[in-house]
């Protein structure tokens, strides 16, 4: 072999091996970071892991929310219409927090079956409902009639 | 109200622009097949029409805004007669549609800009210009055909518009955004340079010299775009983060990195005209990922902060014009490629493959980006479940690729093209290697709180370690007989965008170990302690502003001494069009530091939920890019671009360096 080729093959050798490596550690990294969404209805049958970070999400039920008043402690139910959780969190809420509405939220589930939240999100746009809650929705066959999913902003145009 | 005739003149600019831009693709691709310098010269007035008219379609749109015509769809989603002009202005670029315009409207600038280039031959520009025009033709037909933002609303005029979105009524709006598409759009030029050297088959060096002050530019707008964005979510959003992973955040990471990597490897190519194959599938790649971020962002198929009108129909036209670019290009790629033969050796140690494994660190680093990014969609689409990636994944491994960067970053500059000795590198490295190591390892990372940590220790050792090398770089530069003049821009491009990284650096590594946020209850006249620092909410406030009514909180925040520094007013209001709740943030800014307090909820009526953030460093984050930028610009405006006498060099060695059976008219 040539300098020239073992240089290259060199060169290969790193390239294909660097890559490989990042790939694997990439795939191991996600496999070690994702967080699978759950509907109430899966984690009242059990089907969530415990102790896991996970996310659940519904619509907040209306009347639910309980506020500690020495701290910023919270507690409110997400449905699904089907089957209820409470929500346990400590911190603020997004401004768009409302009942009667859609949030995603981020945490784990504790030996009592309660979610304990880390993180909670509602969207910036009022008519929206997260893709997670809709499809948890759809599958417990209680979509609301007419619900604003997507705002699309052409529906209401004439086209000249 | 007068319904005008503006945005029908406007529409009909933009079809005529869509002529145009056909023009622009297709005589110069007949030209240079059948060899007419007559169909060839047809694209620079093409491109110039096309500028024109583009222009006149954004100046008609914007005249829209500004005289409230709210008989159009677009103005009417997006502005309201309460706005103050300036607003009204941004609103242009606010929502899908007219972004899109915008996009375009850059596009067209930049192809402009190229066709005023001077020294470059007449068959290349065509070439250039047709293959600008062919993206300028598939995204105009998107924005007419999916995206029209002259759609009227007739014969239901709405009285008012719905306003522009609260959180883009910030100046913030009315520069992210077009810097941001400067830099993501400015890589088309790139692109089209790289595909016009691959249609021609004239792979010499001379492309890359072309097109590096272009990718330069295009960087330069592209990181003071990301940075201006990161700010704005900072004070902003309310939540205090200057980065979220957020997937339209990634959106713009995945071109900059590979624009980086690119930028970098166009030098290598230019000085020593290896890697060409590597520089040109770069060229591709960068492009075509600020589509996929385009892709991503806009056909809805992701779930992010940025909310933008979302529609099947636009994803899969973008779909389609994504998968033809990157399907074209590479074609084009598989079939000149294998033709290309480098006649240039290096040795494993030397400047060449010290950038080599930059460029592979930031590929792999874009990758992994993006993999995060598409993961959840194609489990999603396999039906294996809804999850979600989370920024432990992105820290965990872009953390360990940026050091390993910055250690070829200390490396790089410090080397020789071709061949570099150990012995030399190693008297060169020594010193800075163990200032390093005490300084950086060992002693700073007691300073700031008295105890070691291990991350601040790594990202101290990687600040001083590219600190100490760039300025050694620079000392070596000096030592010519102008001494400290004698420097070429170019080099001290290099210096700054380096110290910029380093300053980035030292920002993130400091506000991540350092920084302290909290939330809290906070009730009248009762003080509570963040990092020593002692908050009290003095008062409630009940306040109007001209579109949105306000609470405001007065606290008085006293540094550890018990001084008082500052009494920050952070509001919640509600913005009464809409409906909608913001949060206005109060900084009290240094720095050092920045102390950050955000209104929460209300609890009861002396007490509300409060976000209180202490961040150190966090400006230099910020600092730092726009340093790196400066260093980019100061690149562009090196002299062997500009002098008439390089110009002539280039073309001289140019016209030398063609194969005869090219035809190719030098412009005189």
């Amino acid at each position: 072999m040539t300098p020239k080729r073992k240089q290259k093959l060199f060169l290969i050798g790193l390239m294909v091996g660097g890559l490989s490596l990042a790939i694997g550690l990439t795939l191991y990294a996600l496999s070690s970071n994702i967080n699978l969404f759950y509907a109430p209805t899966q984690i009242v049958a059990g089907e969530a892991p415990q102790g896991v970070e996970i996310r659940a999400g519904g619509m907040v039920v209306e009347g639910s929310m309980q506020r500690d008043t020495q701290s910023l402690k919270v507690r409110f139910a997400v449905t699904d219409y089907d089957q209820e959780i409470w929500i346990n969190y400590e911190k603020i809420l997004p401004d768009l927090f409302r009942e009667g509405q859609g949030v995603v939220a981020v945490g784990h589930l504790n030996a009592e079956g309660e979610f304990m939240a880390s993180q909670v999100l509602a969207r910036h746009d009022e008519n929206y409902m997260p893709p997670e809650v809709a499809d948890a929705l759809k599958m417990a066959g209680k979509m609301p009639e007419g619900a604003p999913f997507i705002r699309a902003s052409s529906s209401t145009t004439i086209n000249n | 109200m007068d319904v005008l005739f503006l945005p029908e003149f406007g529409q009909f600019a933009l079809i005529l622009a869509l002529a145009m831009a056909c023009v622009q693709a297709f005589l110069p691709l007949i030209g240079s097949f059948t060899r007419q310098p007559l169909w060839l010269a047809y694209a620079q007035p093409a491109a110039w029409a096309q500028f024109t008219l583009l222009l006149i379609s954004f100046i008609l749109l914007s005249l829209s805004f500004l005289l409230d015509d709210f008989s159009l769809a677009y103005t009417a989603a997006n502005s309201n007669s309460a706005l103050p002009w300036f607003y009204k202005l941004s609103a242009v670029w606010g929502a899908h549609e007219g972004s899109l315009l915008l996009w375009l409207l850059i596009l067209a600038g930049w192809t402009f800009a190229v066709s005023l280039s001077r020294g470059l031959p007449v068959e290349v520009l065509a070439r250039v210009l047709s293959v600008l025009g062919f993206v300028s033709v598939g995204m105009l037909l998107f924005v007419i055909f999916t995206s029209n933002p002259f759609n009227r609303l007739l014969p239901n005029i709405p009285m008012d518009g719905a306003d522009l979105n609260p959180l883009l009524q910030d100046p913030g709006l009315i520069f992210h955004p077009p810097l941001l598409y400067m830099g993501y759009v400015g890589f088309a030029v790139t692109f089209a340079f790289a595909l016009a050297a691959l249609w021609s088959g004239q792979l010499d060096s001379a492309w890359a010299r072309w097109s590096r002050p272009w990718t330069t530019s295009a960087w330069a707008f592209l990181t003071v775009g990301i940075a201006l964005g990161s700010w704005w979510a900072y004070y902003e959003l309310g939540w205090g983060g200057w980065w979220f992973w957020d997937p339209v955040e990634n959106a713009s990471l995945m071109p900059w990195l590979t624009g980086t990597a690119l930028m970098h490897s166009l030098a290598i190519t230019e000085k020593r005209g290896v890697f060409k194959s590597w520089t040109l599938l770069l060229a591709i790649f960068t492009f075509s990922l600020s589509l996929v971020g385009f892709f991503l962002v806009r056909s809805g198929v992701l779930n992010s902060v940025h909310a933008f009108a979302n529609d099947p129909e636009r994803g899969f036209f973008l779909l389609i014009l994504l998968a033809v670019t990157v399907g074209v290009s590479l074609l084009v790629y598989a079939i000149r490629v294998p033709n290309l033969k480098a006649r240039v050796s290096y040795s494993l140690l030397s400047k060449d493959v010290l950038l080599l494994a930059n460029n592979l660190v930031l590929v792999i680093a874009a990758l992994m980006v993006l993999l995060g990014t598409l993961y959840p969609l194609i489990l999603d689409a396999l039906g294996s479940g809804k999850i979600s990636v989370g920024p432990p994944y992105f820290n965990a491994l872009f953390v360990p690729l940026m050091l390993l960067l910055g250690v070829f970053m200390g490396l790089g500059p410090l080397s020789d093209w071709k061949q570099m000795r150990w012995q030399k590198l190693k008297k060169k490295i020594w010193l800075a290697a163990a200032v390093t190591l005490v300084l950086g390892f060992v002693v700073l990372p007691w300073v700031y709180d008295g105890e070691w940590h291990l991350y601040v220790a790594l990202g101290l050792t990687l600040v001083l370690w590219i600190f100490t090398t760039s300025f050694r770089d620079l000392w070596e530069a000096s030592q010519t007989k102008q001494g400290w003049k004698g420097i070429s821009r170019s080099r001290l491009g290099m210096f700054f965008g380096h110290i910029g990284a380093a300053l980035i650096v030292l920002g993130v590594t400091m506000v991540s170990n350092y920084g302290e946020e909290r939330d809290l209850r906070m009730q009248i006249d009762q003080p509570v302690v963040v990092k020593g620092y002692e908050f009290t909410l003095k008062k409630l406030i009940h306040r109007e502003g001209a579109n949105y009514i306000a609470d405001r909180a007065v606290v008085e925040v006293r540094n550890p001494s018990g001084k008082l520094i500052n009494t920050l007013m952070p509001e919640k209001r509600l913005y009464t069009v809409r409906g909608m709740p913001m949060t206005q943030v109060a900084i009290e800014w240094g720095f050092l530091k920045d102390i950050y307090v955000a209104m929460g909820e209300e609890l009861s009526a002396d007490a509300w939920a409060m976000r209180v953030h202490y961040k150190p460093f966090v400006r230099w984050l910020w600092l730092g890019a726009l340093i790196a930028a400066l260093g980019g610009v100061l690149a562009i405006t090196d002299r062997r671009y500009s002098s008439k006498k390089a110009q002539e060099q280039l073309t001289a060695m140019n016209a030398a360096t063609t194969p005869p059976s090219a035809i190719n008219s030098v412009e005189s």
